[in-house]
């Protein structure tokens, strides 16, 4: 890509998270994150889309090194995060990168007041002075619409939609240089979910906020990223500008995946030819694969020789 | 409602449960028919009430529900008032029902065979032998492969899609005229889910079953119904074939649900329907989804609205379609998108 050094703010280059379990004869390691490079630009959204168990959560937590990579480099603003981690990069890493977790029950703290739980960015960042705390919480609880009042109350007197935008307000409250939403959406009703993609949709413009949006849903990455990844298997098979990517895919497994999207319009459905993707017809192990640019912002995974029909595929669409 | 004769008619059902702070009116009188080879699907948010009145069909409300008022009326017989014997003879083998969740709807310690062949010895009083074959037709015919094999793994060993085909094979077992499913798909992903779609369209064509389907994606209803009922706060706001909910819907409510959804070619921000539903334990006096209603009158707050007529097929319960009332258009994102959808079907006759 030729965009400008100074714009990429996350730099991922060919990493990998695998997991080891057991020892000598049963051991097995999974490959996680096998080999995935990307670059996400300053206030960017990047989606990242993919069935599940095909690493996106895992790449999105490497990131933010809650898991640790086994090799591989992501610069972060010009520096490595992906090196040995000591204090220093931790406190980096938490004031820079904040994250929204999918299940806005389980990720929020019974015990804990929505005032307590937002505030432990803060507390951990060094502001202790408890009115500029209870200011900034109110502030942040303003973003996301909700009212300051609410911050005396537990998470349970909440819906699943007022939840997840603690949890959005918990993230922004440090003031991060960018968001790791992973599915934020997945748990919600469809009414709630629009709700909290407007939130995040105007935090985006507002603050200018980079996010990483991880994601099953296709429709609503194509509606709220501008660069779309594809994982398939720990490995990313396509990327590219969101339209490019959902108005003319390349690689077969993103066309099966958009065919299966149920859209509301019931004639539409009716005539759809779905695709299905074959695993057993392409070697995702294969050593020639490589990342490969077939146009101008969009690449895909794929051997030298499938490459020329992809070229071809891509300029005639 | 139809001139084709249904087959089951649910008739002013009632649902509530007596939970520690009173009265929970979950369902408040639901009256629709299913008619013969059709799929009815019920379109709500969580906690419209849904699942309760599918629930109150299959004869598995918890125990704390009550059916207040109202019939179910199933081959000369109102399954509300039947003993609990009586409703053996019906679950499962009539009228069965898919889960949401086939990891839970699932016994994780028994052999997926044993699971299926337990309804078939009970209801059809089949051999161990007869029934295990029957296991494996079915098992083949919804695409499990190696189903030999397939038959003595536990739960544990399949995927989430292969799960929901295996609890599709234990509902369809006793060849079942009513198949209701709650929300199949909504614990799987978009790839598996079209597949299991896809499944359940093609079993229904084969054996002229009558299908409810619950759901709250949009996108899915538009694959699958016939006839569609809007739920909300316990009652059905409209109801009408699928293209008149999704060409010509007419309840603010039916608007917002079918806005909130992004389609390929929204840009704009989306519509979020403000709020909150209701409290259940005390419903709000007059139209329930007013106070979250852009359009709403100020009638909406004090009476309920009936059904209105918009065709044969078509009816819709809100004033904003009393001759009196205001005339109200719908969201004009909304419109873009039906426009969208016409000139689409258009350019698709053209060819």
């Amino acid at each position: 890509m030729n965009a400008n050094e100074r714009d990429i703010l996350l730099d991922v280059k060919n990493l990998h998270t695998h997991f080891i379990s057991g020892h000598g004869k049963t051991k097995v390691t999974v490959k996680a994150v096998n080999g995935v490079s990307f670059q996400v630009k300053n206030g960017e959204t990047f989606g990242l889309v993919g069935e599940s168990g095909c690493g996106k959560t895992t790449l999105g937590r490497t990131i933010i090194r809650l898991y640790n990579p086994s090799s591989g480099e992501v610069t972060f603003g010009g520096r490595i995060i992906s090196g040995k981690k000591d204090a220093e990069l931790q406190k980096f890493l938490t004031s820079n990168i904040a994250m929204v977790f999918q299940d806005p029950i389980a990720s929020l703290n019974p015990r804990m007041t929505v005032q307590e739980i937002i505030a432990e960015g803060l507390k951990i960042k060094g502001i202790k002075d408890e009115a500029t705390v209870r200011n900034m919480v109110g502030e942040a609880l303003y973003r996301v619409g909700l009212l300051p009042e609410h911050a005396t109350r537990y998470p349970h007197e909440f819906s699943g939609g007022q939840r997840q935008r603690i949890g959005i307000a918990r993230a922004l409250i440090v003031e991060p240089t960018m968001v790791i939403a992973d599915e934020p959406i997945s748990a919600l009703d469809v009414s709630i979910q629009a709700q909290v993609i407007n939130v995040l949709n105007d935090l985006k413009r507002d603050m200018g906020l980079t996010i990483l949006f991880i994601a099953h849903d296709l429709s609503v990455v194509k509606y709220f990223s501008d660069t779309i990844g594809v994982m398939y298997k720990g490995r990313m098979v396509e990327m590219g500008d969101a339209d490019k990517v959902y108005h003319n895919p390349l690689h077969p497994y993103t066309k099966s995946l958009i065919s299966s999207i149920p859209l509301p319009n019931p004639h539409g459905e009716r005539r759809r030819v779905r695709v299905s993707y074959d695993p057993s017809a392409y070697n995702i192990d294969d050593e020639r694969l490589e990342m490969r640019h077939v146009e101008e912002g969009h690449s895909i995974l794929c051997t030298p020789d499938e490459y020329e029909k992809y070229v071809l595929m891509a300029n005639r669409g | 409602m139809s001139k084709n004769n249904p087959i089951l008619q649910v008739k002013d059902l009632t649902v509530s449960f007596n939970a520690f702070a009173g009265k929970v009116q979950a369902v408040r009188g639901v009256s629709f028919d299913l008619n013969k080879g059709e799929t009815l699907c019920i379109v709500g948010e969580s906690g419209s009430g849904k699942s309760v009145t599918n629930k109150a069909i299959m004869g598995i409300l918890s125990k704390n529900a009550v059916i207040d008022r109202g019939e179910i009326l199933y081959d000369g017989m109102d399954l509300t008032k039947l003993t609990e014997e009586q409703f053996c003879q019906i679950r499962g083998k009539r009228i069965a029902m898919v889960f949401q969740d086939p990891l839970s709807a699932l016994n994780p310690i028994m052999k997926v065979g044993k699971q299926i062949t337990e309804t078939l010895c009970v209801h059809q009083k089949l051999s161990h032998e007869q029934a295990k074959k029957r296991a494996l037709e079915l098992m083949a015919a919804v695409g499990i492969p190696e189903p030999e094999k397939r038959f003595d793994q536990y739960p544990f060993q399949f995927s989430g899609g292969m799960r929901q085909r295996i609890v599709i094979v234990i509902a369809l077992a006793c060849n079942p005229e009513i198949l209701i499913c709650d929300e199949p798909t909504t614990a799987l992903d978009v790839t598996i889910q079209s597949k299991i779609l896809d499944l359940i369209k093609e079993i229904k064509q084969e054996r002229n079953l009558s299908v409810i389907f619950i759901t709250h994606n949009m996108g899915v209803v538009a694959n699958m119904a016939d006839r569609i009922c809007v739920m909300y706060a316990g009652k059905i706001v409209e109801f009408g074939t699928c293209d008149d909910i999704f060409y010509h819907p007419a309840h603010p409510y039916t608007w917002a649900l079918l806005s909130a959804m992004p389609d390929s070619e929204s840009r704009e921000r989306l519509f979020s329907i403000p709020g909150a539903p209701p409290n259940m334990l005390m419903p709000p006096k007059g139209d329930a989804f007013a106070p979250r209603n852009h359009y709403a009158l100020d009638i909406d707050f004090k009476e309920e609205p009936p059904f209105f007529k918009l065709s044969d097929t078509h009816y819709a319960a809100t004033w904003l379609l009393h001759p009196y009332a205001p005339r109200v258009e719908m969201p004009e994102e909304l419109k873009r998108r039906i426009d969208r959808m016409v000139e689409e079907d258009m350019e698709y006759e053209c060819k």
